[in-house]
């Protein structure tokens, strides 16, 4: 298996029009998306954007529509090209390269799932899922073997010989999945590739994903506009608005400190007993410790069920990595934290 | 006041000059050069002669057995063959049989030079926008000038006989498949390049892969066209001297034979209802697994 590389996306800029590179210091110097629509009838995609995504994790970008999460993601290989900026990829710049290392780069060291499946209508599931391979020009015998193997592990197996639209929306998805994971790439981008997926079939599909990643480690970027699947999915999670980065940070980071209105309206939705865990709600330690004790990326809503399933109101909270504990938890600090709201709110 | 009543036209003896020259400048080309667009289109002559020697020399049991088995294979339709079948029997039995083979050979022929021309073309078309905008307006030319007046130059410079005919029924129905392929191509959704690019698909990789699987029924559709235009020359082809169902028309209008007429013309309805069934039962079994679902 490919070593997880890391992505490194810096002072990374995009603006659609026939005369982008002129407007770039206008943009540089300031000029917001409304400014430049306006007086130039220019988009500004991306503006000023500075992510690391480290090896092997999950980065999450959301945002609404049209904040450019699409955009960002395709200048990770490519599919689009910057006005400016850099993305390095295990040290690489993507952005620099020629027409043959790019193609070299895209067959070896990315992989892409999209929204919309795209599977060949005209091949069968094996067919499709053999893509990648076929293209780097793996003999076929491998490139069948590796086909099943991931088929099978995404959970189509006997499906091989189905043609796409044979199979519903949720498998579809699958067949995009395991023809992406085919691939061996260490990096796996996918833009809103469960978003066409009805809510019980997506939480399925983030199980599966997730699932898998405990054992492929691959640097994923996934793209989102539901904070429940950001939430769930993301190691970290940037959130863009109008081609701008606007936070970055874990989810307990975006969920307990948003960094202004725009998030905080879409963390009040939140389930917050899910994603906060139980050392961001404790308390530091004093008195005699209660007995029963849970780690401390606990979810609130599991120490709250253990507390109650055990007759107590009282919990310690030991860390992870060491068993040492470092704070209590009680009932009024676990409601506390879930039903908080952050001043100025109803 | 006379500019008003009458149209200000070019004088006479000017304009009159001005056709002289054109024409005899051609004429001097052709003097020059005819012999040499013969040779060059010699090719041509014997692949036609090779496709009717084997048509009408064939016995005709054997040629009926492979009409049936092309539509079988095309359409996997027992109906589709059986009518075939019947249709190619009455063609025989009213004493119509070396003709068609004959018309079918020069359809098979033009079909045949207007793929091999036809898709590349379309694909460079669908490929560079500047080459779309030189081809098309050539296809409007070629589609609606009526066909005698390319016909002109082109006995001029080949004579009467097969291959002059074939330019000229090439010339009209080609368009079709050059159009279609160049839409079918320009259709494929722009996710599935996307993916194919982001595989690492090479050009000729996401041609091959993509572009052209997935442009094939429309693709189809202007071969079938193709076909049926060319069957609507057939007639015309045959007064500079293609042999086939177009003469005994011919022959009949010179001198009001009603009923050589009528057959022969349903004789050319028959191989186009049966080129038509055929291949578009072949374009929807192509598309069986076209539509995409999404959700
Ligand atoms: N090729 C293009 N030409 C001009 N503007 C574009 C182009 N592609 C994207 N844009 C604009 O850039 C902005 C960001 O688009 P993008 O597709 O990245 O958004 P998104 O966050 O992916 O939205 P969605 O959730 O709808 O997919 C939008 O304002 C869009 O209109
Ligand atoms: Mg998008």
């Amino acid at each position: 298996m490919a070593d997880p590389i890391g992505i490194e996306v810096r002072n990374l800029y995009k603006i659609f029009g026939p005369q982008a590179a002129q407007l770039m210091d206008a943009v540089r110097n300031g000029m917001t998306k409304a400014e430049l629509n306006e007086k130039h009838h220019h988009v500004l995609g991306l503006n000023d954007i500075n992510i690391s995504m480290p090896a092997g994790q999950i980065q999450v970008i959301m945002g609404l529509s049209g904040s450019g999460k699409s955009t960002l993601i395709r200048h990770i290989n490519r599919l689009i090209d910057p006005t400016a900026g850099e993305v390095l990829v295990g040290g690489e710049n993507v952005v620099t390269m020629s027409r043959d290392a790019l193609r070299d780069f895209r067959r070896h060291k990315t992989a892409m799932v999209f929204q919309k499946f795209a599977l060949l209508p005209n091949r069968t599931v094996l067919e499709n899922t053999c893509y990648g391979l076929e293209v780097q020009g793996i003999p076929q015998a491998k490139r069948i073997a590796a086909a099943m193997h991931w088929l099978e592990r995404v959970g189509l197996k006997g499906f091989e010989k189905k043609y796409p639209n044979q199979l519903s929306g949720g498998m579809q998805q699958r067949v995009g999945l395991a023809r992406a994971l085919a691939n061996d790439a260490p990096i796996l981008l996918m833009d809103e590739a469960f978003s066409a997926l009805d809510p019980l079939i997506r939480v399925d599909m983030q199980t599966i994903l997730l699932d898998l990643q405990k054992e492929i480690r691959k640097t994923i970027v996934f793209i989102t506009h539901d904070l429940d699947e950001a939430l769930r999915l993301g190691d970290s999670i940037a959130i863009l608005r109008d081609g701008e980065i606007i936070q970055q940070g874990s989810s307990q980071d975006i969920v307990l400190r948003p960094a202004d209105p725009y998030i905080e309206s879409f963390v009040r939705e939140v389930n917050r007993g899910r994603v906060i865990r139980a050392d961001a709600a404790m308390e530091p330690a004093t008195g005699p410790l209660p007995e029963v004790a849970v780690e401390g990326d606990c979810t609130l809503e599991d120490a709250g069920r253990l507390m109650v399933q055990s007759g107590i109101t009282r919990l310690a909270v030991r860390e992870t990595a060491t068993g040492r504990t470092t704070g209590t938890l009680s009932m009024e600090r676990i409601l506390a934290a879930i039903t908080q709201r952050s001043p100025g709110q109803p | 006041m006379d500019w008003l009543t009458q149209f200000p036209q070019m004088d006479a003896n000017q304009l009159r000059d001005i056709k002289k020259t054109i024409d005899e400048a051609f004429r001097g080309f052709t003097r020059a050069y005819g012999s040499d667009i013969e040779t060059l289109f010699e090719p041509l002559r014997v692949f036609m002669v090779q496709a009717e020697r084997f048509m009408t020399g064939t016995p005709w049991i054997i040629i009926l057995a492979l009409i049936m088995g092309v539509a079988w294979l095309g359409s996997r339709s027992v109906k589709v063959v059986l009518a075939t079948g019947a249709t190619m029997l009455l063609i025989g039995y009213l004493g119509m049989w070396e003709d068609t083979m004959k018309t079918v050979s020069m359809i098979f022929v033009c079909t045949v030079i207007s793929i091999v021309i036809g898709i590349p073309l379309g694909i460079a078309m669908a490929r560079w926008n500047r080459m779309q905008s030189i081809v098309n307006p050539i296809l409007d030319v070629m589609q609606t000038m009526p066909s005698f007046v390319y016909l002109i130059p082109v006995v001029m410079l080949l004579g009467i006989g097969k291959v002059p005919g074939l330019i000229a029924v090439v010339i009209y129905a080609m368009p079709p498949v050059i159009r279609l392929t160049n839409l079918g191509i320009r259709l494929v959704d722009k996710e599935m390049l996307e993916a194919a690019d982001a595989f690492g698909s090479s050009d000729w990789q996401k041609l091959k892969n993509v572009q052209l699987p997935l442009a094939l029924p429309t693709i189809m559709a202007g071969i079938n066209q193709t076909i049926m235009m060319a069957l609507a020359m057939v007639v015309i082809a045959s007064m500079i001297g293609v042999q086939g169902l177009g003469q005994p028309v011919l022959r009949a209008i010179s001198n009001q034979y009603f009923t050589l007429g009528v057959f022969n013309g349903f004789a050319i309805v028959g191989i186009a209802i049966i080129f038509d069934r055929v291949s578009q039962s072949f374009g929807k079994r192509l598309q069986k697994h076209s539509e995409v679902v999404h959700g």
